[in-house]
């Protein structure tokens, strides 16, 4: 089991060792996963109904809802 | 009441946001299949050419996979902040099912990505191509629960209306699965990726043979290409056309909206240009009986009766019960804890007038129609060039087979300027789909101007521009890479 796992492991070590063109590929993932979750998530995508209650949710909603 | 220019903004947001993902999605399910059956013919013959025409198509893959990938979870971010009612109000459908579907899909393909390019020279042959294979049919699972989550909002099937949570809750889950929008929808949304796959791979091999460079390469390609190409657009012409039936059966108003038909009945018209008709074609087509009734904007408006008796109400019948529904939701939220019996009638009204939940909403019933001219476009623009590359893939395939092709340098820079056609033709698909539902964005239940969060509309203003300025750049970063790789080429005759 523990070889199979270490074969598994040195297969993701070599294959990303052996990358040219495709570390390129993984360092634009990267800054996009950054922009994406620190920027956009941290600064400008707080969701609406966090930090309340499920019994704050639904009454929040259910007045959205009603009074409009 | 909510600002119209909120409901706008957020509307052009999410549609900048959805056309963007959508611009890598399909390549990357028409590609996944092209590459594998490279590889397959690879495995079937030994010939080492096919194993090198494979790594350079997966390379392609996989720089539009890298930056495609993850353009999906901004729609997520917009669900949670720009659309907060809608979201709750959903409930069960997205969530839990879309975020285990995110897993696996997310499992499934790291692991098959991996093996399929760390792999070549350490699995074997056959294990590999299992694994080529499985990276598509993850991609094209990976599409599922969100297409049937999108069916649901253009028919709602499966789920119930529960006051005390404000939520839908799932009370049939193969009526949802199998919900017939979503059926369609999947393979016509899975088919055109094979479409855009086909088109992209023919046009930059066309590109090649303009340039004479990599003449087998580009040819074999060309072959494969066409060949799944020809045989996605056939699906995709089988899925539109239950979706034409699909959106008369319960999206009348969308269907009109695309034909421009303000007057409907039997033997209807179908448009092929304002002023050009076929007669009885829409008839056909919607309902496949010459004699069929299609409904016009005009008939939904003020009510009708089909040939078989079946009366359908007016928008103001419609938005008379949907104040109703509306009251009635209102009321019972107020009486449940202090008088349960009235309450109780409360709910009665409610659960008997929730199907016109939404049309509480409406102010007047001219809110009711899509934009006419955008849908009407936006569906030639689909049928036109999608029946365009067609038969560009049928006349190239035809050709190659003679080996005339490359000497028809003038068909080539038609295949190789058709590349952006067929993205066209994809966002055209999705306006048809999208903008035709309006004012919904969940059929009869719930409104954008009701769906859209209470937020600043100088924040979605900002973060639209954001999108724009970042969007613009990875597609611009993704484009120099990709146009670097394809000059580069498989070098395959250098070899």
């Amino acid at each position: 089991m523990k070889s199979r796992l270490m074969a598994i492991w040195n297969f993701y070590v070599e294959g990303f060792r052996a990358m040219t063109w495709g570390r390129q590929l993984w360092l634009l993932i990267l800054l996009k996963v950054v922009i994406l979750f620190v920027l956009l998530r941290g600064f400008f995508f707080r969701p609406t109904l966090a930090g309340k209650s499920e019994e704050q949710r639904i009454e929040y909603i259910g007045n959205q809802l009603t009074k409009r | 009441m909510v600002e119209t220019a909120l409901v706008d903004w957020s509307r052009l947001q999410f549609a900048l946001t959805a056309g963007y993902h959508w611009l890598f999605v399909p390549l990357t399910l028409g590609l996944a299949v092209i590459m594998a059956t490279m590889e397959s013919i690879y495995v079937a013959t030994g010939d080492e050419f096919w194993k090198r025409t494979t790594k350079f198509w997966m390379k392609i893959f996989a720089i539009n996979f890298a930056v495609g990938i993850a353009t999906g979870i901004i729609l997520e971010f917009e669900f949670g902040t720009n659309w907060s009612n809608y979201s709750w109000f959903v409930g069960d459908i997205f969530g839990a099912p879309l975020a285990i579907e995110g897993i696996f899909a997310f499992f499934m393909e790291a692991t098959f990505f991996a093996v399929m390019f760390f792999g070549w020279e350490k699995v074997s042959k056959r294990f590999h191509l299992a694994a080529t294979w499985l990276t598509g049919i993850g991609a094209a699972i990976s599409a599922v629960w969100i297409l049937i989550a999108n069916a649901w909002m253009q028919n709602p099937v499966g789920m119930e209306f529960n006051p005390d949570t404000v939520r839908h809750e799932m009370v049939d889950f193969w009526a949802l699965v199998f919900n017939p929008v979503a059926v369609s929808k999947f393979f016509h949304s899975v088919f055109s990726g094979w479409m855009t796959g086909a088109i992209f791979v023919i046009g930059i091999s066309s590109w090649y043979l303009l340039k004479r460079r990599e003449t087998r390469f580009a040819l074999s390609s060309i072959r494969v290409a066409a060949i799944v190409g020809i045989v996605g657009t056939l699906a995709v012409m089988f899925s539109g056309d239950s979706s034409g039936v699909h959106a008369a059966k319960y999206q009348p108003m969308k269907l009109a909206a695309a034909e421009g038909l303000e007057e409907g009945g039997p033997r209807a018209p179908f448009s092929i240009v304002p002023g050009v008709e076929i007669p009885a074609m829409l008839s056909i087509l919607a309902t496949h009986d010459v004699d069929g009734y299609v409904p016009g904007i005009n008939n939904i408006l003020d009510g009708y009766t089909t040939p078989d008796g079946e009366r359908h109400l007016s928008a103001d019948e419609k938005i008379e019960r949907g104040r109703i529904a509306l009251e009635a939701f209102a009321s019972y939220r107020e009486l449940k804890d202090s008088d349960p019996e009235a309450a109780a009638v409360a709910r009665q009204t409610l659960d008997e007038n929730i199907e016109y939940f939404g049309y509480g909403y409406i102010d007047s019933k001219e809110e009711l129609v899509p934009p006419v001219t955008l849908v009407y476009w936006a569906f030639r623009v689909m049928v036109y060039v999608g029946g365009f590359l067609l038969m560009l893939m049928v006349v190239v395939l035809w050709l190659e087979r003679r080996n005339r092709l490359k000497d028809m340098r003038w068909l080539l820079w038609v295949a190789m300027l058709s590349i952006p056609l067929v993205y066209l033709a994809g966002q055209a698909g999705w306006i048809v789909a999208e903008v035709g539902r309006q004012p919904w964005v969940i059929d009869g239940l719930l409104p954008v101007k009701a769906a859209v969060s209470s937020v600043s509309v100088a924040v979605v203003q900002t973060t639209f521009w954001l999108f724009v300025a970042i969007f613009t750049l990875f597609l611009v970063i993704e484009m120099r890479i990709m146009i670097k790789a394809i000059k580069q080429g498989p070098n395959i005759e250098t070899k």
